[in-house]
């Protein structure tokens, strides 16, 4: 679907392009200003990420093009280093290792900037059951490590009071191919279980000690449909789409928490590092939902040490957007599915855009001020 | 050329205007150099291109190779990207070794029986659709099957198969279950008669062309010494045939092992060993495609890579089995050696 959206963005810039063409003088010029942004990165953010793309073509008449493959966050990661593309998109924040990597290469830091947040619902198929089971870290955890079995076990019960859960085997169902979503989900299982972290331990694809495989959400999604007794995790929009049942889970402070994308937002508004590479599942929020994270885009501090970058209007033209996507963008969200940045993550973003450099002067600041003057609700 | 010539089917006027004009000797001379230059030079590429991939998948997985050693690395049970950085190949190749192999010695008779009947007893018409409907399902994407092996297969095998034979070991023979594992519908069993089924076209093709090859004086001596139908074929026509049929089934063998999308949607991915008949396993091919896009670790990257590199050895392998095979069961001038 990603595919066929990209394919008709093509064929709509072509047609624009031809159009233009016959413009004369007024369309060479245009063509002269038009800039392409080169990105590439996760999957899960393509749809938002598109969506902004196609917004933001239309607000600058055409003049500048998003041009967003999604390859994959291990794709997305190795591109920015190789510099093939203005900016990288990950669900996994670059390790110190890399940080350092690009610190030595390019004389400047790489910037992780939060663009959606992630967020991961834990789905059931039990017949005769709706979505509100209550679930906590701990009952999750001895789930998908195999040690509870039924789904009238004790535990269950205990959390579920009133619910009529039968005597049917449970069958774990996980993510088989390396996804963000697998990283949150163990995340905040490692966050939750000192047996989790050791044994286990969270990244895109873990050795998990029980159950199936299904490949994407959807592989996913098809396992637990189709088997009763499984229980498996999904991001919140893929679950809604298809009407899965899904269960609401108790956070750090004790509260349950329905997913909701304002739980999701919540989530993040907690005190962030100034690079924002934290993973906050199992957030101290106090209703903030707990199995969530950031994806980020990446961009260098020094932008023209990016060889992707040839030129200073290039340059300037990728903050524009880096900080329209950050603010206006997000009016997307909710209609696609994803949750909104909270006002934390936007502050720290816009600190990080400021601090943008290209030949040693400060462009993000330039960008941002002049939104600014010009009245944009950019701060 | 020329303009006389373009009378349709008559090609006797253009050979007979050919010999009476013959071409120059330049063109004799250039023809045949270009000629030559551009089939080698094709042929040397393939060569090229096959040495190039292999440098490649060697080259990545490298990194790989060199931590846990060729040998570490195939044999080593675990993998895990995330808390011990620790990659070992040994269940993707055991998946693959137990699935593809176990798909062919299904597959394999059903496919040789559809080309004998297809071949020897079939009318012209109804072989003829045969052959379309064989050819059909080796269209068919392997998506697309694995799509249906998802909503209709695995369902179907776990309701009326595998938690059946379950119940059933569950109530007498309990020592069984561990070998059974979970009756959930996606495991080793399911995507072994996906594949299966997958690769009885080639099999098939490739035993009927054998088959049809296979002269008519053996044929009609075996039946003049009064041998049945059933005999011809046991005694004349199998032995004949039998060095191409096995290369068939040796290349449905690589096409088995080389099979992913399938495999990947119906086996479960499961990553480490024990497997079980019923219960989840995962593939060379699987692990791959499942883990490739986002593994974000270089030494897990590496890893894959060297999988691929060892799925490539394994292919090359197979391929030289097979043409060790059927040269050694062919049949020369008529013997049966």
């Amino acid at each position: 679907m990603i595919k066929l959206k990209s394919a008709l963005a093509g064929a709509l810039i072509a047609v624009l392009a031809i159009s233009c063409g016959g413009n004369g003088d007024e369309g060479r010029q245009d063509r002269r200003d038009r800039v392409d942004i080169l990105g590439a990165g996760a999957t899960f953010p393509a749809p938002l990420i598109t969506a902004m793309a196609d917004e933001y073509r239309d607000l600058t008449r055409n003049r500048v093009t998003v041009n967003y493959q999604s390859i994959g966050s291990g794709g997305g990661i190795r591109q920015f280093i190789e510099q093939t593309v203005m900016f990288g998109m990950t669900e996994a924040f670059l390790s110190e290792e890399v940080m350092s990597n690009v610190e030595q290469a390019t004389g400047g830091r790489a910037f992780n900037l939060p663009i959606t947040v992630a967020d991961v619902v834990v789905t059931y198929n039990i017949p005769g059951v709706g979505s509100g089971l209550v679930f906590d870290g701990a009952l999750i955890v001895d789930i998908f490590m195999g040690d509870i079995t039924r789904w009238n076990h004790p535990r269950i019960a205990e959390l579920n009071p009133g619910k009529d859960l039968p005597n049917l085997p449970i069958t774990v169902v996980h993510r088989s191919d390396g996804s963000g979503t697998t990283n949150v989900f163990t995340s905040f299982l490692s966050r939750v279980s000192d047996r989790w972290r050791n044994r286990v331990g969270y990244a895109t694809s873990v050795n998990w000690p029980t159950g199936i495989g299904g490949n994407g959400n959807e592989g996913v999604a098809g396992a637990v449909q189709n088997t009763p007794g499984a229980i498996g995790y999904n991001s919140f929009a893929y679950a809604l789409l298809n009407n899965m049942a899904y269960g609401s889970v108790i956070n750090s402070a004790g509260n349950v928490i329905q997913p909701s994308f304002e739980a999701t937002t919540e989530a993040a508004n907690i005190e962030l590092p100034d690079d924002t590479r934290i993973l906050f599942t199992n957030t101290p929020a106090e209703y903030g939902y707990p199995i969530a994270g950031f994806a980020w885009m990446l961009v260098y501090e020094n932008l023209d040490a990016n060889r992707a970058i040839r030129t200073r209007r290039e340059a300037e033209e990728l903050v524009r957007f880096l900080a329209w996507s950050i603010v206006e963008g997000q009016e997307l969200s909710e209609m696609l599915g994803f949750a909104r940045l909270p006002e934390a993550a936007v502050e720290k973003s816009q600190q990080m855009i400021r601090q943008i450099k290209w030949e040693n002067e400060f462009i993000g600041a330039e960008v941002l001020d002049g939104l600014a003057a010009a009245g944009s609700p950019n701060q | 050329m020329k303009s006389d010539s373009n009378s349709g089917s008559d090609y006797t006027s253009e050979a007979q205007e050919l010999l009476r004009r013959p071409p120059s000797a330049l063109y004799r001379w250039l023809g045949d150099r270009i000629f030559s230059v551009v089939v080698v030079f094709l042929g040397l590429s393939i060569i090229g291109l096959a040495v190039a991939m292999a440098v490649v998948l060697f080259g990545e997985g490298s990194q790989s190779i060199r931590q846990f050693g060729f040998l570490g690395f195939v044999r080593g049970t675990t993998w895990d990207p995330a808390v011990q950085l620790v990659f070992g190949a040994f269940p993707f190749l055991f998946g693959t070794l137990v699935t593809s192999v176990a798909a062919l010695l299904i597959s394999f008779f059903p496919a040789i029986a559809v080309a004998i009947f297809a071949a020897e007893y079939a009318p012209r018409w109804l072989a003829g659709i045969i052959d379309n409907l064989v050819q059909l399902i080796a269209a068919v994407p392997s998506v697309v099957i694995g799509i249906w092996g998802i909503f209709v297969l695995a369902p179907w095998l776990r309701d009326n198969v595998y938690l059946p034979v379950f119940t059933w070991a569950e109530a007498s023979h309990p020592a069984l279950l561990p070998i059974l594992g979970n009756p959930m519908g996606y495991g080793m069993a399911t995507a072994t008669i996906v594949l299966a089924l997958m690769i009885v076209p080639y099999t098939t093709a490739l035993a009927k062309d054998a088959i049809k090859s296979v002269p008519v004086e053996q044929r009609e001596a075996s039946r003049a010494l009064g041998a049945t139908k059933w005999e011809v074929i046991r005694m004349a026509v199998l032995p004949y045939a039998r060095g191409g049929i096995l290369a068939g089934a040796i290349l449905s063998l690589g096409r088995a092992i080389g099979e992913t999308m399938a495999v990947a949607m119906l086996i479960g991915n499961r990553n480490s060993l024990p497997f079980s008949i019923f219960g989840a396993g995962a593939t060379m091919p699987s692990v791959i495609v499942n883990e490739f896009r986002e593994a974000v670790e270089s030494l897990h990257l590496s890893s894959l890579m060297a999988i691929g590199f060892t799925l490539f050895v394994i292919a090359l392998i197979v391929n030289l089995l097979a043409a060790w095979l059927t040269r050694k069961f062919s049949i020369k001038g008529g013997q049966v050696i």
